[in-house]
């Protein structure tokens, strides 16, 4: 077990939102809401906590008002401390920082916070990936292989029609090919946008970069310098979900009414965390019917329900029938309508006696605060 | 440094609740799951947080270490505060000896100088046996209005429990002009519900005079109100027409559970504008799976349910199998009801196995005279075997 102090978190809140566009209007991809209870950025969040980390910083660059109310001072991650815990690190307006265009750009804007750790390791972490990953495995082999950087990655099925990803081409162990959003389809190594490095060694090369004008981690140090750094591969080989596009995230959702996914992602020696809101148990009606779904509590179902992920304090009204949908905190589904393959956004209300239907591989998105 | 306050809370929170047996053989009955997600203190402790009360002394006293565990810094009540904030007040040592809290008031005498630290103009003292929401605050008004010394919050009741509770006679104006401790000829229908505000110097003289009388019961009820009322103090009765539930039996805990269920019951615990809280579990959401049949019914965080749950309360991490039925029944947390198992009409405890084929409790229906029937009981940590048959009435603690 590493020491708790000597890894710095840092997580970053908004890179590859374009991705899910709709969804991050209003919030950063990190505040993206998932699996019934969660926002996105409790996932690499509570992997760094249950690995020991207790100084982490969320690198965050616009729309970070609801990262901010989700996050609050960190206590339900335990990250509330004296020393170390959570620092929000929103841009920093002076010349050489603010908004960026790389993550090296971003790490350069808050090189005060990065270099005031006292930290040996740093844990890098998008909010892109749904998976319980222990990073003290990771650091564990970082330091024995003697890596620069320890790329985390899984095995899956990369389709370039469908995919957005970081593809590794690994040699014993070692990252020899690096290519992003390639042409391809098949099994690849696909990178979790999680990487390890000394932070003697990161300070360097963003300095390094950012003297030269370059800002991204992927094409100017993995792929430009795999032959001079040493880049090795960490394998996350159980359950994980990526989000790179709207269908990802309605298919991700819907792959924790599995409950092997559930048993994998929710371990109880290495629980995910998450904002508590209060509400009282969900509560079934006398009418209710619930079939193969995630109902999380404060909601109050009088319908029908199935194969469905329900956020917190979603209602169900008498005779509406509700299929294949995820329906966001405090959605409303009004008497007698018919919903099927549709994703709501927070305080959606869809009155009495609609009909509104998706497809399996198009769901039907209705932004926030939408009423029908 | 303490910064005064206008009123601080004391909640009594040291007894046993013998007549809820197995449930609060290892911990104290404030400590004992309701409603789902909850334990009974969260009910007074979020009613003090509501109402603006920041400062909040629990005395505890039997079986505190689930309790204590519980309250913690007081965080999810929002009372971890840096002035005031819940504290946990269990019995000390002093130089002259030790001993126990020996009755209500002697509770409140043990912990004078906690209450004069915030130099309070009022002291509420609340207990934690009851399912209720209530704005102290509003009951505050009223005392300060009247100008009262005591004021006590009660409630009407049905003739026929009278004659269980402390009864009051009012006059015109809500002043108390008699109290009787269970009553066999009730005059009044006006039921105390332990729920009191007191001016704080008035009820510092006669915690004194109380223990220096040294009478034996050293209680509210038994002593203080009637010397006060002797005495010719200001009593005022403050009428509450909410739901009240005394949750000191089995059956009564077990019918505030399912009063949960009854759209006629007045109990909201989806109010946003005053919500219960309660020390969350960390648990994904619950899921309901395809071979479920679900109806009327609350189910928790981390519960698996595949079986059946119909007129049930369901609490977190509970796993219902495909096959197993559970009707009118409160499972709690952790709780395993394996496929095959039935159980009906019963309180099932924490962190209990309920192994495929064993039966627990039985319907009113099979039974004639009502008299023999009743609620079953299983204890926390109890493994229920197979072939199990687990009677109505019947309270098990160990494993069968």
């Amino acid at each position: 077990m590493i020491s708790s102090n000597s890894v710095l978190g840092l997580i970053f809140a908004n890179m590859h939102e374009n991705n899910v566009s709709d969804l991050t209007k209003e919030r950063t991809l990190g505040s993206v809401l998932f699996g019934g209870r969660y926002r996105l950025i409790d996932f690499p969040l509570s992997n760094m906590v249950n690995s020991g980390i207790s100084e982490v910083g969320v690198i965050t660059k616009s729309n970070y008002q609801s990262l901010l109310d989700h996050l609050g001072s960190g206590r339900e991650w335990d990250l509330a401390r004296k020393n170390g815990g959570l620092h929000l690190l929103p841009p920093f307006s002076h010349v050489g920082s603010g908004i960026y265009r790389g993550r090296l750009e971003a790490i350069y804007g808050v090189m005060d916070f990065v270099e005031h750790s006292n930290a040996d390791y740093v844990v890098m972490s998008d909010c892109d990936v749904i998976a319980n990953i222990d990073y003290s495995k990771a650091i564990k082999q970082h330091i024995e292989t003697g890596a620069d950087i320890t790329a985390i990655y899984a095995k899956g099925i990369y389709d370039s029609a469908q995919h957005k990803a970081t593809i590794f081409g690994i040699d014993d162990g070692r990252i020899t090919d690096v290519t992003i959003n390639p042409l391809i389809c098949g099994e690849c190594c696909i990178s979790l946008n999680s990487f390890i490095l000394s932070k003697k060694f990161l300070e360097k090369i963003v300095r390094e970069a950012v003297s030269r004008s370059l800002y991204s981690f992927e094409r100017d140090i993995l792929q430009a310098k795999k032959e001079e750094y040493k880049i090795f591969a960490y394998e996350h080989n159980e359950y994980y979900e990526r989000i790179d596009s709207m269908q990802s995230y309605y298919n991700a959702n819907r792959a924790l009414l599995n409950s092997e996914n559930r048993q994998s992602l929710f371990k109880k020696s290495r629980p995910i965390y998450t904002k508590i809101r209060d509400n009282g148990p969900a509560k079934f009606g006398l009418e209710s019917s619930i079939k193969n779904s995630l109902i999380a509590d404060g909601c109050v179902i009088d319908g029908t329900v199935e194969n469905s992920v329900l956020f917190r304090g979603v209602k169900v009204a008498k005779g509406a029938v509700v299929k294949n949908c995820i329906l966001m905190q405090d959605t409303v589904i009004g008497k007698e309508s018919r919903i099927s393959n549709v994703i709501t956004d927070k305080l959606v209300s869809i009155d009495a006696q609609r009909t509104l239907t998706g497809s399996e591989s198009y769901p039907l998105y209705i932004g926030k605060k939408a009423n029908i | 440094m303490y910064i005064k306050k206008e009123c601080v809370a004391m909640l009594l929170a040291g007894g046993q609740g013998s007549r809820l047996y197995a449930l609060t053989r290892d911990m104290a009955k404030p400590a004992v799951p309701y409603g789902g997600k909850y334990r009974i203190i969260d009910f007074p402790l979020s009613n003090c947080t509501n109402s603006g009360i920041d400062t909040v002394g629990v005395l505890t006293q039997y079986q505190p270490l689930v309790l204590h565990d519980y309250i913690g810094n007081g965080q999810p009540w929002d009372l971890d505060r840096l002035h005031g904030g819940v504290h946990v007040l269990p019995p000390y040592q002093t130089a002259l000896g030790a001993s126990w809290y020996e009755g209500t008031a002697n509770a409140i005498y043990q912990n004078m100088s906690f209450v004069e630290r915030y130099d309070p103009e009022y002291v509420i003292v609340l207990g934690g046996d009851h399912i209720y929401k209530m704005d102290y605050s509003l009951m505050l008004d009223f005392h300060k209005k009247k100008e009262a010394d005591l004021t006590i919050a009660v409630i009407d009741v049905p003739l026929e429990e009278a004659s269980r509770m402390g009864i009051m006679t009012c006059d015109d104006t809500g002043r108390v002009v008699d109290f009787t401790e269970k009553p066999a000829q009730p005059k009044s229908t006006l039921a105390s519900m332990g729920i009191y505000i007191f001016t704080w110097k008035k009820l510092k003289k006669y915690l004194i005079e109380n223990e220096e009388a040294n009478t034996g019961s050293k209680d509210f009820g038994k002593d203080i109100i009637p010397a006060m009322l002797n005495n010719d103090e200001r009593l005022f009765a403050y009428a509450f027409d909410g739901y009240w539930k005394d949750v000191g039996t089995l059956d009564s805990l077990w019918e505030a559970n399912m009063d949960l269920l009854s759209p006629t019951v007045t109990l909201d615990l989806y109010d946003p504008e005053w919500k219960i809280y309660s020390r969350n579990p960390i648990a994904p959401p619950q899921y309901i799976g395809e071979s479920a049949r679900v109806e009327n019914s609350m189910i928790s965080e981390g519960s698996n349910i595949n079986g059946n749950a119909d007129f049930s309360i369901i609490f977190d991490s509970v796993t219902i199998e495909e096959g197993a039925v559970v009707n009118y029944s409160i499972i709690m947390p952790g709780t395993v009801i394996k496929s095959g198992a039935v159980v009906e009409y019963a309180i099932v405890g924490e962190d209990c196995v309920v192994e495929s084929g064993a039966h627990i409790g039985a319907s009113p229906e099979q039974y004639e005279n009502r008299d023999e029937w009743g609620i079953a009981v299983v204890g926390h940590n109890v493994k229920i075997s197979g072939g199990a048959k687990i009677n109505p009435k019947e309270i098990i603690s160990e494993d069968k």
